[in-house]
């Protein structure tokens, strides 16, 4: 039956936690399907990463290495990735979602004329096929999908699929040499603006704390937001109304057209609770919501919620965490 | 030059979304639809660099029933050229939306493609990256901020990625997909939707762009996401810590 590809990402060398995820599904999807399941990694100096695979019940870790491949570009990526479906059999080619892979799996799926499923929740298995669960509408719409084809591009919500456990085995590393022919060069990249480091990921934290439109400017979302989520050892994210304003970076977005989240503890400060915003934290385990606004919309999926100002609640909230 | 600007029909973001009973599909009657956010933002970008520029050929482009004239209809009121609209009742993935926009890039050989990055019905998120490779051209995915550098050969990109902002320079033509930052599309003016009037729209069946786009995805049935349920109100910020503390026990 169909072997799996599963793409890992990672960020300079540093294994992303939701490839473990991608790894999870791998591991759940071949069981039921009698195949087995490779990992690949694409980058520069990648020997401590590939290392870092080895325990994951792969039939391989493939590593693609080159000096050429350590920015992240779509072009050369789903170049590799390309060539190396080509040489292997494989049925899926699976990544967890992230703007990453987003950029560079569709790609690689439209190269060897393959059909793809963006943030896949489930899987299951009917006689002769896999049937699908996937997202659509903001998070309004749960569909059950099909995908015709020998070949399938698919990335999975991490929350959805249980990561994959260690073991004592470790799977044998394999060098890729890089395809034949000439090499992409259809961009050049110019590096990424620095991220303000000591804070988690909100995609990757236990705890994230989000503002919205209730946060007046940048300093005040660094008092209150921020230090609420440093109180919770946490990460910070935010509605789409602060990006817009400027006062927080996209990257910070969350929601239908920014990033998704599951983590145990979901704060929303200030936050009014629209479908968009709802689509990005709905499978957090505990939602917590301040908001003046008795009827504000949040209030109806939040399991605790108080209603205050969040220029009082917030730090008095910090401060009592902090004791 | 010349900008391709592909545009979706679909359900307002401003709508609720309600499903068929027996699940087949979302309720459509008396739902509004619009232009997907992200490709009024895509024509945007295309407008504000006709202005910055000088004149460009811009066209727009819809690919579904003659409903989606009306989002042709808007991109012409907003300032495109030109529109276009690829007729069929087919229901179709992005591989297969993504050939038939390869069809038409030949047809019109424009400098490049600006489009949304993601159409906030199927929220896929592919079209763009699918078309690329099909077409053997760059990518510039997610972007914020666009400038056209070299003589206009080259596009500099700000792109959003969860680590924060790259910036990637791309060999024209190429495909450039739109993300909420770049701008904010203008609103249709009065003017605007009588001069559209005098612009021309063609018509084109699918079957005569001579490209076989069947889609692979098949929706079997649409359900509402297991929804979550209130919880309970808390008085103060103490009975809060003390919920989390001893009943969710997540800190
Ligand atoms: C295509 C599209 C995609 C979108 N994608 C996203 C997305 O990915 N993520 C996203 O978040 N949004 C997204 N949106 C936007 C979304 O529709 C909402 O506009 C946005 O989420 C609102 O943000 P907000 O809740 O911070 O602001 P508001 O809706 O203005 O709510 C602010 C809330 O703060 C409360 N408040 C104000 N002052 C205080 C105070 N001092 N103390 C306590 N409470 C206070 C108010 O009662 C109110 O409930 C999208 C929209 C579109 C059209
Ligand atoms: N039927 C269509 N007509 C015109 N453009 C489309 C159509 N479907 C998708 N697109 C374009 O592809 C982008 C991404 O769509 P998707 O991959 O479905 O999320 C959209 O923002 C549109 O620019």
């Amino acid at each position: 039956m169909a072997n799996i590809l599963v793409i890992a990402e990672h960020d300079a060398g540093q294994l992303k936690l939701a490839t473990l995820s991608a790894l999870g599904f791998a591991a759940q999807t071949a069981a039921t399907t009698h195949g087995v399941y490779d990992v690949l990694v694409i980058g520069a100096q990648m020997g401590t990463t590939a290392e870092s695979l080895r325990a994951y019940g792969a039939r391989q870790v493939l590593v693609a290495d080159a000096a050429p491949l350590q920015s992240p570009l779509a072009d050369r990526h789903a170049w590799v990735i390309e060539a190396v479906v080509k040489q292997r059999d494989y049925g899926i080619v699976v990544a967890a979602a992230s703007t990453f892979t987003k950029d560079i799996l569709p790609r690689a799926a439209a190269l060897l004329d393959a059909g793809m499923l963006s943030d896949v929740v489930g899987v299951s298995r009917t006689d002769d096929d896999l049937v699908f669960k996937r997202v659509m509408y903001a998070g309004n719409v749960l569909a059950t999908v099909t995908l015709a084809g020998d070949l399938k591009f698919l990335t999975i919500r991490a929350a959805a699929f249980a990561p994959v456990v260690a073991g004592t085995t470790l799977s044998p590393v394999e060098q890729i040499p890089l395809p034949a022919g000439p090499m992409p060069d259809l961009a050049e990249y110019g590096g990424r603006e620095a991220k303000v480091a000591g804070r988690p990921d909100a995609t990757e934290a236990r705890v994230v704390v989000s503002g919205g439109r209730a946060i007046k400017n940048a300093e005040d979302f660094e008092r209150l937001v921020g230090g609420l989520a440093d109180a919770l050892g946490g990460a910070v994210g935010s509605s789409r109304a602060l990006v817009d304003s400027g006062i927080t970076p996209n990257s910070l977005q969350i929601g239908q057209t920014g990033k998704i989240v599951a983590p145990d503890l979901y704060l929303a400060v200030g936050i009014s609770g629209a479908i968009q915003h709802l689509a990005g934290i709905k499978d957090s385990k505990v939602i917590v919501a301040i908001n003046k606004d008795a009827d504000a919309p949040i209030f109806e999926i939040a399991d605790y919620g108080l209603v205050a100002d969040v220029y009082t609640a917030v730090p008095e909230l910090t401060a009592q965490l902090k004791q | 030059m010349k900008i391709l600007v592909p545009l979706k029909r679909v359900p307002d973001p401003d709508t609720k979304i309600r499903l068929k009973p027996d699940g087949t599909g979302v309720e459509t009657d008396g739902v509004k639809f619009s232009v997907n956010p992200f490709d009024a933002i895509a024509l945007e970008e295309a407008l504000r660099l006709e202005e910055k520029l000088g004149e460009m050929d811009i066209v727009v482009v819809s690919i579904g029933g003659e409903a989606s004239i009306e989002q042709l209809r808007v991109g012409l009121a907003m300032g495109a050229q030109r529109a276009l609209l690829i007729k069929t009742g087919a229901a179709l993935d992005s591989l297969a939306v993504a050939k038939i926009l390869a069809a038409v890039y030949q047809r019109e050989q424009p400098d490049f493609v600006l489009m949304g990055k993601q159409a906030i019905d199927d929220d896929a998120n592919q079209t763009g990256q699918m078309l690329a490779a099909l077409l053997g051209i760059g990518q510039a995915t997610f972007v914020s901020r666009l400038e056209l550098v070299e003589q206009r050969t080259r596009a500099r990109c700000a792109r959003e990625t969860d680590a924060g902002l790259e910036s990637i320079t791309v060999k024209l033509p190429a495909i450039i997909t739109a993300d909420l930052r770049l701008n904010e599309p203008r609103y249709v003016s009065l003017p605007g939707i009588m001069k559209a009037k005098k612009k021309p729209l063609e018509e084109l069946e699918l079957e005569a762009l001579g490209v076989a786009a069947v889609a692979r995805t098949t929706v079997l049935h649409y359900e509402a996401p297991p929804s979550r349920q209130a919880g309970v109100r808390v008085p103060t910020v103490e009975a809060l810590v003390d919920k989390l503390k001893n009943e969710a026990k997540v800190i």
